[in-house]
């Protein structure tokens, strides 16, 4: 591992080409529309931009009042997620290159929660469903005093998938069951639950077993896959329900 | 946007709403949500945010927090703060320093009760991993130190400490925006009343009427062009105190991590360097073996970003254009990159198309993290001068300067600090509420930041906010970097007074309120150019070489002289064109207590 020297190919990109990307923004100023409405942005852009960089070139260059949220830009915040050509998916993390660019891109707010203003939705719902899980370590058994609770790697691994969650919101956006239900807990509140549900060190499985098996929990989930497709932490949401269910079935969850 | 029901308890007076807490914590990132769980159940408390708690930029965090927990090797709190001071160029506080070192370790057993899940050791015990500038003995060799999530650290600690949060009731305000703090005088002391806040989905403003402040408002990175920071981090709390004419300490200093993705920043972890992975010139050399024999790679971050940029000018950078230096992890294999590494690996591939399982990966350095900020006490207590404590307003995490991170923060020291002193901030600041009064509110607290916001929004003025700030970034970028002289300090100097001048003719276009992001922004730049200016103007005055400040005219450190901190005071118009008409700055003495100043090699 200490050689000192080692061959390794200079890195060589071909240079990049500019090119004009049109935009298609679903633009909605409550203080002043009716009803949303669409609206075309021509933007210069490089391949390896992100959607985030088109919408803040329209922004600071074009339109100050185009309204969106982001804070990291590199898909770990979770505050920009959105509608482009009619999937959920992060601004920050969507390159142009990935984009069939020969066409407009569409870009509107997620769907299922209130809009508030272009791409910004009220994610006041979103967090309560979070909430009615839960979703903190409740475990009665006490540590040795200023020591860890042990944990096996094995049992460590068990819901390491679902402690990735950002609760961006792509997943129960993208939910039809969420759409038209708006009761329904949504994938994501699911996800948060199972996060805890497997985790060795916590005893309170089974009140949000309980939780989940209410008429809004697990079993409005049809397993369309909408979640796990929309996922930017690539979550295996659709799986995480699966187990969740057969806890509740099963009353087991180790 | 509130969370609780007592968060609507409020009356409004002239559209100007007023709420009554004993504790306002302004930010809900690591360090704000840390003061939160301790002060919330013991005193009526707020939390305010301009993000929702979990967007908060802890959650970017990548590769560990440090605590000599000695799970998988041996080591103890001794070394740790040793290794604290010798990192930060001897500039620690050591007093400050050893209580880092020592409270760290329940501040980590803290987290994993609270429920983080920490990788494990195959007994089932918190993994640890080496990081740099962490070592065994006083610098004999790499020490396993840093407690991690995959790379996921901050990710894990934001959620869990949110988590706790939802359990205890914790009332968050989320966005909105704290523009002003609220000072008054009580028996001849200075003293906070609350803090100003613009409600983002509204636009309305709000009083938040209490006892004690917490200021976590985190770092001001946007103030360069390459950086790891969000876009968020533009420095507002540190902002509001400057122009409070509170000090701020050491404020010239601040970190430029070595691996940023080339030209873009975004961060891959030293955790990366701590598992094996070696930077290489363009002829495949592992050219820090030429530069720290003993540590190599592992040396602290000012000397590896240091040695990258010297090796890009020497003419030894890769790519067509010789302008960066290359992360090689391909020895490491897919197994180590996907399970301890997942998330850098994928940013690599997103962002630059390169799998770091085959390629080395383009990196730079980029800014970071502000050693400086908001001068406090162990106490997590603000000063007003060297030594007097402002009764009831604390600060904690990046936005505070103890100083435990002297002149360079050791990879790993700062997810401890928002630990440690966040948790010392809120339980500082319950004993204070416990005796204190409500201080009376001045006549008409918001009047400041209404008058701000309506002559921003009624500007007609011809600049945009998005053309100032890049010219800010850039000459920031070219002149106040990794490497600065007196000549690229008077540069961007010149810069930023032209740019304050243009700053003066702003224009925002959407005057509505609701979601007023375009003219938050525009407030944002405000904060960014004060900051920047008084960044530079202490980096003039320190001519000398110290951690994270490098000064090629004057290349040696020179403790003779400036073995002392930089406390630096707004003392005139903040508009003038001359820093010398409005600034002041006076220095600090550094406590030293165990160990003397030596030459830093590793
Ligand atoms: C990419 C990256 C990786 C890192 N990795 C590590 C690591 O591995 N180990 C380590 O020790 N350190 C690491 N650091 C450093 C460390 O993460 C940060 O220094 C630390 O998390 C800062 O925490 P904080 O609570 O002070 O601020 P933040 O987490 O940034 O939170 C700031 C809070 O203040 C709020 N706020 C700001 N302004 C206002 C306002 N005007 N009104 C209301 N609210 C406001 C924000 O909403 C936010 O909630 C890393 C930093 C970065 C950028
Ligand atoms: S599960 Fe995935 S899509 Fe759903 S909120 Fe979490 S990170 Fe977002
Ligand atoms: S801006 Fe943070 S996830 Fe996209």
């Amino acid at each position: 591992m200490s050689t000192a020297t080692q061959e390794t190919e200079p890195v060589t990109p071909a240079p990049l080409q500019s090119f004009t990307v049109t935009l298609i923004i679903r633009r909605y100023d409550p203080e002043v529309d009716q009803e949303p409405h669409w609206q075309d942005f021509d933007v210069e852009l490089f391949p390896t931009d992100r959607i985030l960089d088109a919408l803040h070139k329209i922004k600071w260059e074009q339109d100050g009042s185009l309204t969106f949220r982001r804070s990291c830009a590199h898909g770990v915040c979770g505050s920009d997620a959105m509608r482009i050509n009619g999937r959920n998916r992060l601004a920050c993390k969507t390159l142009i290159k990935d984009l069939d660019v020969t066409k407009p891109i569409y870009v509107e707010a997620i769907k299922g929660l209130p809009l508030e203003k272009d791409l910004i939705v009220n994610m006041d719902p979103f967090f309560e469903s979070y909430r009615e899980v839960q979703p903190f370590l409740q475990a009665h058994h006490e540590p040795e005093p200023g020591r860890e609770r042990l944990q096996s790697p094995t049992d460590r691994e068990r819901f390491d998938d679902t402690t990735k969650c950002i609760l961006c919101a792509a997943c129960t956006s993208s939910c039809p069951v969420f759409w038209t239900d708006g009761q329904y807990f949504g994938p994501a509140a699911i996800v948060n639950a199972h996060r805890f549900i497997f985790d060795s060190r916590d005893d309170e499985a089974q009140v949000r077993l309980d939780i989940l098996n209410d008429k809004e929990g697990v079993w409005r989930c049809r397993t369309t896959f909408n979640c796990t497709e929309a996922c930017p932490r690539g979550i295996q949401i659709t799986q995480a329900i699966a187990e969740v269910k057969q806890a509740v079935i099963t009353g087991r969850v180790r | 946007m509130t969370d609780q029901t007592v968060a609507s308890e409020s009356t409004v007076v002239d559209g100007v709403h007023y709420h009554e807490f004993d504790i306002v914590i302004v930010g809900a990132g690591g360090a704000g949500m840390r003061a939160a769980i301790e002060a919330g159940p013991g005193a009526k408390t707020a939390v305010i945010s301009k993000l929702y708690p979990t967007r908060s930029h802890t959650g970017a965090a990548q590769g560990g927090m440090a605590a000599a927990l000695a799970n998988v090797e041996e080591d103890n709190w001794e070394w740790h703060t040793f290794d604290t001071v010798k990192g930060g160029d001897y500039l620690v506080d050591q007093d400050s320093a050893e209580i880092l070192a020592r409270e760290a370790i329940d501040a980590v057993i803290d987290l994993e009760n609270m429920g983080l899940p920490f990788n494990r050791t195959p007994e089932g015990k918190i993994d640890q991993r080496r990081f740099g500038g962490h070592t065994r003995d006083h610098g004999k060799a790499p020490v396993r130190r840093a407690c991690y999530a995959a790379d996921r650290t901050g990710h894990m600690i934001l959620q869990t400490l949110f988590q706790n949060c939802v359990k205890l009731g914790i009332n968050f305000f989320n966005e909105y925006y704290a523009l002003d703090l609220i000072m008054t005088e009580v028996g001849g002391q200075r003293r906070p009343a609350g803090v100003v806040a613009l409600e983002l989905a509204t636009g309305e403003l709000h009083v938040f009427h209490s006892k004690a402040v917490i200021f976590a408002t985190g770092g001001f990175g946007k103030i360069y062009k390459t950086t790891s920071n969000a876009h968020t981090l533009t420095g507002d709390g540190v902002g509001i105190i400057w122009r409070k004419r509170l000090p701020l300490e050491d404020i010239e200093f601040f970190q430029f991590h070595p691996t940023g993705l080339a030209g873009l920043g975004i961060l891959l972890t030293e955790g990366a360097r701590g598992e094996g992975a070696i930077l290489r010139n363009a002829s495949g050399e592992r050219f820090m073996e030429r530069y720290a024999p003993t540590i190599k790679d592992l040396a602290p971050r000012d000397i590896v970003a240091r040695c990258m940029v010297q090796e890009v000018r020497e003419g030894r950078g890769a790519g067509p254009n010789k302008d960066y230096v290359l992360l090689d992890c391909t020895h490491l294999g897919a197994e180590v990159l996907e399970t301890k590494l997942p998330d850098i690996t994928e940013f690599a591939r997103t962002y630059l198309g390169i799998d770091p399982v085959t390629e080395p990966v383009p990196v730079m350095p980029t800014a970071h993290y502000a050693m400086g900020g908001i001068p406090t006490n162990n106490n997590a207590e603000v000063l007003l001068d060297n030594d007097t404590v402002v009764p009831g307003l604390y600060a904690a995490g990046e936005c505070a300067c103890v100083s435990v991170h002297g002149s360079n923060r050791l990879g790993t020291n700062s997810l401890l600090d928002i630990n440690v002193f966040g948790k010392r901030a809120g339980n500082n600041a319950i004993e204070f509420v416990k005796s204190a009064e409500l201080p009376p509110l001045p006549e008409d607290p918001a009047a400041d930041v209404r008058n701000m916001v309506e002559s921003l929004r009624a500007s007609t003025g011809t600049e945009r906010v998005a053309d100032i700030r890049r010219a800010l970034q850039e000459t920031m970028d070219t002149n106040a970097q990794v490497f600065r002289t007196e000549e690229t300090l008077t540069q961007v100097s010149a810069d930023i007074h032209a740019l304050r001048q243009r700053y003066a003719n702003v224009g925002v276009q959407d005057k509505g309120k609701r979601f007023n992001t375009d003219l938050l922004e525009a407030v944002e730049l405000g904060f960014l150019l004060d900051i920047a200016e008084v960044v530079v103007y202490a980096a003039r005055n320190r001519k000398e070489s110290r951690g994270g400040h490098m000064r090629e005219d004057f290349p040696k450190r020179d403790d003779e002289n400036y073995l002392k901190h930089t406390m630096a005071y707004l003392t005139g118009d903040p508009h003038s064109a001359d820093p010398s008409d409005h600034i002041k700055l006076d220095w600090k003495p550094v406590r030293i207590t165990n160990y003397q100043p030596m030459e830093r090699k590793y």
